[in-house]
């Protein structure tokens, strides 16, 4: 049960962290123009441009390997035998 | 049969509830531009994975439509045929096939910057089903500049054997944040933490291990927590291609540390034509119970390939070719792609009991999709 009080304590204190930096940066003004996103808005700059696609991706490398997460998908269940 | 399973940790209602009252205090702050919606497509695809003796393949499907530019619902459904036996299979058991069906609602409600969701997924199989919650926050910030995310969630699985009465369970429980930032007009970088806890049948009630070459169950710890950090750089470059860097850290309490590196390349060919390219190397170290062949029982005990130090080696391709736009009554956009990748497995302490020989192996996955926007 140490386990997971060390996991409960570091989420915590990294989402009050984020939460105290998002705060004290309120003030600042945006830094990239709106007539300056061109390029930000092409398809070739898409985190993920197709998620069905990098879902199956994702369920292929996650049962044929020993590491998990860092990414963003869910779900549980195999397929893998 | 998933080895991996994720999950768990008592106090995580709390947890939630402090990301939640953090991403609230953003939700207060003034902000130039809004959040957007996620994508309104859907997206029909036919998978195929074919390596180390075992083919998984069949369609998959994923459906959303908005509503009044605040809500979106999204649906999806997903299939795994399998056939063959991979090499655990060969040396324990008889080949087989089997069916897992995978199906998942959710939605998204947005609210000036804020976008929340929450996804309910279930997967099945004839020995497994798993059941999982995910609550998930995002919060643009800087006129949409720099977004900051969060997410819980938590799994519920049943785990059983085949002709046997066999039944245990597993609690899953999964803890996330991550910050994407615009860091000039032409570069993006994200950082991702992820911690996973599990707690119950952490196993396959059908792989063996081996003590001087008798094969004996496997015995695993029934609690495991991972963390997982991940960046990444993307790029646009002149002439119009973009590249991406990753990275990503793994350990966990099993005693297995992992390093995964990606680059990839992105262009147009032609007019609203894209190709990708990719790489990616992982590389893992095994964990503290795992041994091709133990010397003497022991409390724990696994031989699972997947637990052995390895690494692996991927490089794919993907074109994306625009059909028609803004021809048709009901679709604004419709787009046909083709996908593929090989993966090379090395393992470097799993003896394929067949020849002596250390075992590696290579993989072809691929996928064919159409994607509709409306």
């Amino acid at each position: 049960m140490r386990i997971f009080r060390k996991v409960h304590v570091a989420a915590v204190a990294i989402a009050f962290g984020a939460a105290a930096a998002g705060s004290g940066c309120a003030g600042i003004e945006p830094w990239v123009a709106p007539y300056e996103r061109e390029a930000l808005a092409d398809p070739l700059m898409a985190l993920s441009r197709d998620p069905l696609s990098d879902r199956h991706r994702q369920h292929v490398q996650d049962v044929r390997e020993g590491a998990r997460g860092g990414g963003r998908s869910v779900g549980g269940g195999c397929g893998c035998n | 049969m998933r080895d991996f399973l994720r999950s768990i940790a008592p106090q995580k209602t709390r947890l939630c509830a402090a990301a939640v009252a953090c991403f609230a205090c953003f939700a207060l702050a003034p902000h130039a531009a809004a959040a957007e919606l996620p994508e309104e497509r859907s997206d029909v695809m036919y998978h195929v994975y074919d390596g180390g003796g075992q083919t998984v393949q069949g369609p998959a499907l994923l459906l959303r439509r908005n509503f009044a530019e605040t809500v979106s619902l999204s649906a999806s459904y997903y299939v795994d045929e399998i056939s063959g036996a991979s090499i655990d299979v060969i040396t324990n058991a008889s080949p087989y096939t089997e069916r897992r069906t995978e199906g998942s609602v959710g939605t998204d409600y947005l609210h000036r910057d804020t976008l929340m969701g929450v996804t309910y997924t279930r997967s099945s199989e004839n020995d497994y089903d798993a059941n999982t919650w995910d609550f998930a926050i995002a919060q643009d910030l800087f006129g949409g500049l720099t977004t900051l995310n969060a997410g819980f969630n938590y799994g519920r699985d049943t785990v059983g054997r085949v002709d046997t009465d066999f039944e245990d369970d597993v609690r899953r429980f999964g803890y996330r944040v991550g910050l994407t930032q615009v860091l000039t007009p032409r570069l993006i970088a994200t950082l991702d933490y992820e911690a996973v806890a599990d707690e119950g049948y952490l196993q396959n009630p059908y792989r063996s291990a081996r003590v001087l070459g008798a094969a004996v169950p496997e015995a695993y710890p029934r609690t495991r927590t991972s963390n997982a950090v991940a960046v990444s750089a993307l790029r646009y470059f002149e002439g119009g291609w973009s590249g991406r860097l990753e990275y990503r850290y793994f350990t966990d309490t099993w005693g297995i540390t992992a390093h995964t590196f990606g680059v990839g390349w992105s262009r147009y060919v032609r007019e609203n034509w894209i190709l990708d390219a990719r790489y990616r190397y992982y590389t893992q170290g095994a964990a503290d119970f795992y041994a091709d062949d133990f010397e003497r029982p022991l409390r724990y005990m696994a031989r699972d390939k997947e637990l052995s130090r390895f690494d692996s080696h991927s490089l794919g391709v993907r074109l994306s070719m625009q059909l028609f736009e803004g021809r048709e009554a009901f679709l604004r956009r419709g787009a046909l792609s083709v996908s593929y990748e090989h993966i090379l497995f090395d393992y470097r302490n799993f003896t394929d009991i067949r020849t002596g020989d250390s075992y590696g192996f290579g993989a072809d996955v691929m996928q064919v999709y159409f994607t509709a926007w409306y």
